[in-house]
């Protein structure tokens, strides 16, 4: 009895030391769940999926709330990453929320603007140049192609295109 | 002196084609009347123009530059004439700006260029910079700007002027060499001294009788000990630069990796023949050799100027034979693209104008099912597994497809070739690493909004904090009635006393 407690304590104590060194020798991952899922998000903060940015989806879908198939911008490759990472049954975007465009950016028709700079305000990457009174143009290599500049507009001179127009046809 | 000269084993992939029937002449051709040179005719972005419509431009003067510190390559006036106009026009298989230019019939030549009588005596950034400005690209049908691969000199020990020609029809190489072996070497020479490289492995076909004797012979009055040559098997794609560089030297280029991590580089023959007629006859790149071969009246091999328009291509090869079979392809059967009509413009990836007879078109045969042969992974010159592939890409599995080394298909077609159940595999693996390119780049460009948004959220909460510091010290003022009271009578005092000066 007593030679049998001594054994179990003795395990006890030798495994126990051993977790806490691999715990401490190894990397930690101090990610939280929501940073790595946000992580997986496309970042264009586009509210397409019916919350104000990516973050606040990620905290949605973590709450069990809305579910992992809203995000058009990130495609069927970003929900089936979030699935994985979940460990839920992987799905197609819900139509419902949008088109996957992949490689698109917003241009502004630099004749028809008025120069309201209200398209600047509205832009969650700050890809839009132009002051008041002054055309306003976007940083092509910056737009993340969101949408969000398009509403504020009051003369409708930003559209959406493909960022390259004939995409590997010579290959 | 004796030149090394060894034969190459049939490699286990790719596709033995025989191509004993090909003719090389090269026929005289007429100046076209009006060319239109696209702006971008190599891999990279767009040249920027310097001229504007209406200007008279000389034959070899600049049209556009390369766009600054991006890859790209600059553009050269094909012939004397006006420029009538700066448009967006469709060129074969891409629609981007054109030059349009009106022959005025002299060919006067810009007097811009120097001819060294000797280039080799040149600096190597001298060398350099010149076959930037030529607008040089690689003439083998991928239109990389060739002072990428030359500025990337540290480390390449070895170059392959790759004259195998592998496409079945293709025949413009070979002519090359038969008629312009000097100007080959000669850049070829130059290309060694950019690279500080000994060694310059001439890569010829199979029964390329003529051209071998040619090279051979012109070696010999060279007498360099750093050239040798190489024989392949006519197998495509034996002159693709991974698979050559391969056969050569034993050395695989790295997955995701370019040739020149593995100390070799290839340089088409017509490359090396341009650097060469760029610096001793100061001759940018504007014209190349282009076959015009299959349902023509006679085919043959023609210098061209780039910008002509393709159907003067076809008169001067007596017009089609066939008129009911009207497909056009740019290059060869193999990796050709189809053109819509004969009024494109030969741009600087023109090998080829191969005009399909009817019965040399694929049947359509219906897809069937993949019944796992392995066919497809025998013939793959990449060494890829396109079996699996293709699940993966029905699957859409992007990962399967990466670990799979899609990245590494070089698109050449061998798997649909050799596929018994007639899957287009190739147009599927093209979209699908189409695909996996969008994914990668909207991960970039998801990272850098990620640190622009911070950068934005930041901002604004210092202006919020500025703003409510200000707020604060505001109210603190008025808050100290005293001294506000004070301040107001002084203020008061002064205006008053400003109002009544003028009176």
């Amino acid at each position: 009895m007593i030679t049998a407690i001594f054994i179990l304590a003795g395990i006890a104590l030798v495994v126990g030391l051993g977790l806490t060194l691999v715990n401490r020798t190894l990397p930690q991952n101090d990610q939280s769940p929501l940073d790595e899922l946000e992580a997986l998000l496309p970042a264009t903060q586009c509210a397409q999926c019916g919350y104000p940015g990516c973050r606040p989806y990620a905290e949605a879908i973590l709450a069990g709330t809305a579910d992992i198939n809203r995000c058009a911008p990130g495609g069927d490759a970003t929900v089936t990453a979030i699935a994985r990472l979940l460990g839920r049954h992987t799905a197609t975007v819900d139509p419902a929320y949008g088109a996957y465009q992949p490689g698109h950016v917003a241009v502004v028709d630099e004749a028809a603007c008025i120069g309201c700079a209200l398209c600047i305000a509205a832009c969650p990457v700050d890809a839009i140049v132009g002051a008041h009174r002054y055309t306003h143009t976007v940083i092509r290599d910056e737009c993340t192609g969101c949408k969000l500049c398009l509403p504020p507009c009051p003369v409708d001179c930003i559209s959406i295109v493909p960022l390259r127009p004939a995409t590997r046809q010579a290959a | 002196m004796r030149v090394p000269l060894s034969k190459i084993a049939r490699p286990g992939w790719g596709i033995a084609f025989d191509t004993r029937g090909n003719s090389a002449d090269l026929s005289a051709l007429s100046l076209p009347e009006r060319v239109c040179v696209p702006l971008q005719q190599h891999i990279g972005s767009a040249a920027t123009p310097v001229v504007k419509p209406g200007d008279r431009v000389l034959t070899g003067q600049p049209l556009a530059r390369a766009a600054a510190n991006r890859l790209g390559a600059a553009v050269h006036a094909p012939l004397a004439g006006r420029v009538q106009a700066i448009a967006r026009q469709p060129g074969p298989g891409r629609t981007g700006l054109a030059v349009s230019i009106e022959s005025d019939g002299t060919d006067e030549r810009w007097p811009g260029y120097t001819a060294h009588r000797d280039p080799l005596r040149l600096s190597t950034s001298a060398l350099r910079s010149a076959v930037v400005q030529g607008g040089i690209v690689g003439l083998g049908g991928a239109t990389f700007p060739a002072g990428v691969k030359l500025n990337r000199g540290s480390g390449v020990d070895t170059l392959i002027l790759n004259g195998v020609e592998c496409e079945p029809v293709i025949s413009c190489d070979d002519a090359l060499m038969r008629t312009d072996v000097d100007a080959m070497l000669l850049g070829a020479q130059i290309m060694l001294r950019i690279l500080e490289a000994d060694s310059c492995i001439v890569a010829l076909k199979d029964g390329m009788a003529d051209a071998l004797q040619t090279v051979t012979t012109a070696l010999q009055t060279l007498a360099d000990d750093r050239f040798s040559i190489a024989i392949l098997p006519p197998v495509y794609p034996a002159g693709g630069e991974a698979q050559l560089i391969e056969l050569l030297t034993g050395r695989e280029i790295p997955a995701g990796g370019l040739p020149w991590d593995s100390g070799a580089i290839c340089q088409n023959v017509a490359t090396a023949a341009a650097v060469a007629h760029l610096l001793r006859s100061g001759e940018p790149l504007i014209s190349r050799i282009v076959t015009v071969t299959g349902a023509v009246v006679a085919p043959a091999n023609f210098r061209v100027r780039i910008g002509t328009p393709i159907s003067h291509l076809i008169a001067a090869a007596g017009g089609y034979t066939d008129t009911s079979s009207r497909q056009l392809i740019m290059g060869g059967p193999m990796m050709g693209i189809e053109l819509p009509d004969d009024s494109l413009p030969v741009v600087k990836a023109t090998n080829c104008i191969y005009v399909p007879t009817i019965d040399e078109l694929p049947a359509t045969a219906a897809e069937l099912p993949c019944i796992r042969c392995g066919d497809c992974a025998t013939a793959c010159p990449a060494h890829l597994m396109p079996q699996l592939l293709l699940q993966a890409q029905a699957t859409s599995d992007t990962e399967r497809m990466q670990s799979l080394g899609l990245q590494d298909c070089i698109e050449c077609g061998c798997c649909d070739y050799v596929c018994p159940s007639k899957i287009p595999l190739t147009r599927r693996f093209v979209a699908a690493k189409q695909e996996l390119w969008d994914i990668a780049f909207e991960k970039r460009r998801a990272a850098k909004a990620r640190e622009r948004i911070a950068a934005r959220t930041t901002r604004q909460q210092r202006q919020q904090q500025e703003q409510a510091d200000q707020l604060a010290a505001q109210t603190h003022n008025v808050s100290d009635t005293d001294t506000a009271h004070q301040k107001l009578q002084e203020l008061l005092q002064r205006t008053g006393a400003d109002r009544e000066d003028p009176s």
